[in-house]
């Protein structure tokens, strides 16, 4: 267990690999990225039993899935320095040959990674798959996924969301990140998400709210909350309120920076914002 | 020449349901979902007799590709059922990336798949599957002919590692490939040996090839004749090799003739040994409603319309 000044620093320099990433090749997510930098962090530092040395089946071994596959920075930044892969291969980062797409993918072979992910919608069903094989295999280890809150748009996911609950999939702990933003502008102005809490209620989940998804102490104790909730028949939502490009005070809160990349000035800035802690790539 | 006999009737898609249920007591990583039409993909008996192992997920198809790929994390063994619309077009990127870009081990096995669902009309036949599912890499894609032939391939798939589609239909067709017959995925099935033309059949149309042989050997036409069970991949060498014998060649699907075998033919052709080749298949329509006879006659899926084209490629020659 790590304490919670280390796990700020882990988020801080998590923080500078992600920004450092989308500015080397102009390209990539960093506003959502940004906003799970804590929840992540504290998942696979915190919260997971997991093995780095990576086995796809991953039997005995709590998973985690990432649906919304464009904030792929800060997946891949927390599978580096959680010993999946060297942290130098954050360099290759959507350039020719690497294992590190824009969008993560089994196809390149990079440990960490068990379904391709970026066309939206999609990992739920996948998460949902996996926990039924655990339940099959007698495995009591717990699957974790992330999905955005605009991803909810997706039809797919209210089908996976249906089939949780009726068919009890408690081994299950889907985290939406709701920073109440995508590409176009506001989840509000795009297309509404109404009441996320009660729909999720309506369709026979349990619901834990963390207001505030960039504290590291509020993620670790919603997630614990999560599961204490989690096995008693009933799949666990958790609502996670966070800030679109947190941590680098000119990209709050803003759809603009849902995929644009920082120039040598921003990145500066940003960098400015996040000192280095446990040493760059 | 060589005769086939019928031995009965059968319907393609219960060898897959015999298959299925086979692999139930033999494979424990096996597992089945489908999207509300157990019966009709005659996935019944597995259900019955394994239902920790059978997962329905309703009328939800989008979904249960997603299941079925994160099954496979944790060694399961998963195969889909639902028609064969539903089973590709409906589904196509959850396809491609849950299952083909992330390759992982699912078979996804569609029924009712080109116009013999009939009466049902184009909603609910499709007849650019195979075309769907050949053009996603690492995707295997096999059509049988027969029940026989559907079992064994059923239970062939489930010890290949990597995505199938395996594609078979509804109504009750010949049944004359051998009871407990092997099926090696991607080799093709020589039926008869013959000099004047080719004739390579997928799915249902094999026997009307086989049929059409006859007629054509009644007018001293000498058809080499093969069965294409896995359009992908193609077995090149077993049609080059019939082609340079016979100098000419037609394919018989029921599909588009766009995207579908007679297209593979037509470039393993073009590459290695060109040759005048026709098509029976449709020729890029939509189904329309009307009994499975009454429709492959229309669009010349059949044995009379294999031999018309067979004449008419050997005058090309």
């Amino acid at each position: 267990m790590a304490d919670i000044q280390q796990l700020k620093d882990l988020t801080t320099q998590v923080r500078r690999d992600i920004v450092r990433q989308v500015h080397a090749v102009n390209s990539g997510h960093p506003g959502g990225s940004l906003g799970c930098a804590e929840f992540l962090v504290v998942l696979y530092n915190e919260i997971m039993q997991h093995d780095p040395s990576f086995d796809m089946d991953g039997k005995g071994e709590d998973l985690f899935f990432l649906s919304n596959g464009h904030i792929s920075p800060v997946f891949y930044s927390v599978l580096a320095r959680a010993g999946y892969f060297p942290v130098e291969e954050l360099n290759t980062f959507r350039k020719l040959d690497s294992r590190l797409q824009g969008h993560p993918t089994t196809h390149e072979g990079l440990p960490g990674v068990r379904i391709a992910s970026g066309s939206l919608g999609q990992g739920m069903s996948v998460a949902i798959g996996a926990a039924e094989a655990k339940k099959l295999n007698n495995d009591k280890r717990t699957i974790f996924t992330l999905h955005g809150d605009g991803e909810l748009q997706e039809g797919q996911n209210w089908e996976a969301i249906m089939y949780a609950s009726a068919n009890k999939v408690d081994n299950l702990i889907a985290t939406i990140d709701v920073n109440g933003q995508q590409i176009d502008g506001s989840t509000e102005s795009v297309l509404a998400l109404g009441d996320l809490e009660n729909k999720f209620v309506a369709f026979g989940w349990e619901v834990v709210i963390v207001a505030n998804g960039n504290d590291i102490a509020s993620v670790i104790s919603g997630i614990e909350e999560a599961i204490s909730l989690s096995r008693k028949q009933k799949p666990v939502c958790i609502l996670l309120h966070t800030s679109m490009g947190h941590g680098v005070d000119f990209m709050m809160g803003s759809h603009k920076w849902h995929g644009v990349a920082p120039n040598d000035e921003q990145l500066a800035e940003a960098l400015k914002q996040n000192p280095e802690t446990l040493g760059d790539y | 020449m060589k005769t086939y006999t019928n031995t009965g009737n059968k319907d393609t898609r219960s060898g897959f349901g015999a298959g299925l249920t086979q692999l139930g007591d033999t494979n424990k990583n096996v597992v089945a979902l489908c999207a509300d039409l157990t019966g009709s993909l005659k996935m019944n008996e597995f259900a019955d007799r394994y239902p920790e192992r059978f997962f329905q997920v309703g009328i939800a198809e989008a979904n249960m590709m997603g299941i079925a790929a994160g099954l496979t994390i944790g060694g399961k063994i998963p195969f889909t059922g639902t028609f064969a619309n539903f089973s590709t077009g409906r589904v196509y990127d959850q396809i491609r990336q849950s299952i083909a870009y992330s390759d992982k081990n699912v078979k996804i096995c569609a029924s009712h798949s080109g116009l013999t669902l009939g009466e049902d009309g184009a909603t609910h036949q499709i007849l650019e599957d195979i075309g769907l599912m050949k053009m996603l890499p690492g995707m295997t894609v096999i059509n049988t002919c027969d029940y026989n032939q559907t079992k064994a391939a059923t239970l062939a798939i489930a010890d290949h590692h990597g995505p199938v589609y395996l594609r078979f239909g509804r109504p009750k067709v010949a049944n004359f490939t051998p009871e407990d017959g092997e099926f090696h995925i991607g080799k093709a099935v020589h039926l008869q040996e013959g000099s004047d033309v080719t004739i390579v059949a997928t799915g249902h149309l094999v026997w009307e090839a086989l049929e059409a042989a006859k007629e054509l050997n009644e007018k001293g036409i000498s058809a080499d004749v093969i069965n294409i069970h896995t359009i992908k991949p193609l077995d090149e060498e077993a049609i080059i090799k019939s082609v340079k014998k016979t100098g000419c060649i037609v394919t018989a699907e029921e599909h588009n003739y766009l995207g579908g075998l007679g297209e593979s033919v037509a470039r393993t052709l073009a590459q290695h040994h060109p040759a005048p080749q026709e098509f029976v298949a449709t020729q890029d329509t939509f189904g329309e409603s009307g009994t499975p006879a009454q429709l492959l006659e229309k669009y010349g899926l059949n044995a009379a319309n294999i031999a018309k084209q067979a004449e008419k490629v050997i005058a090309r020659k």
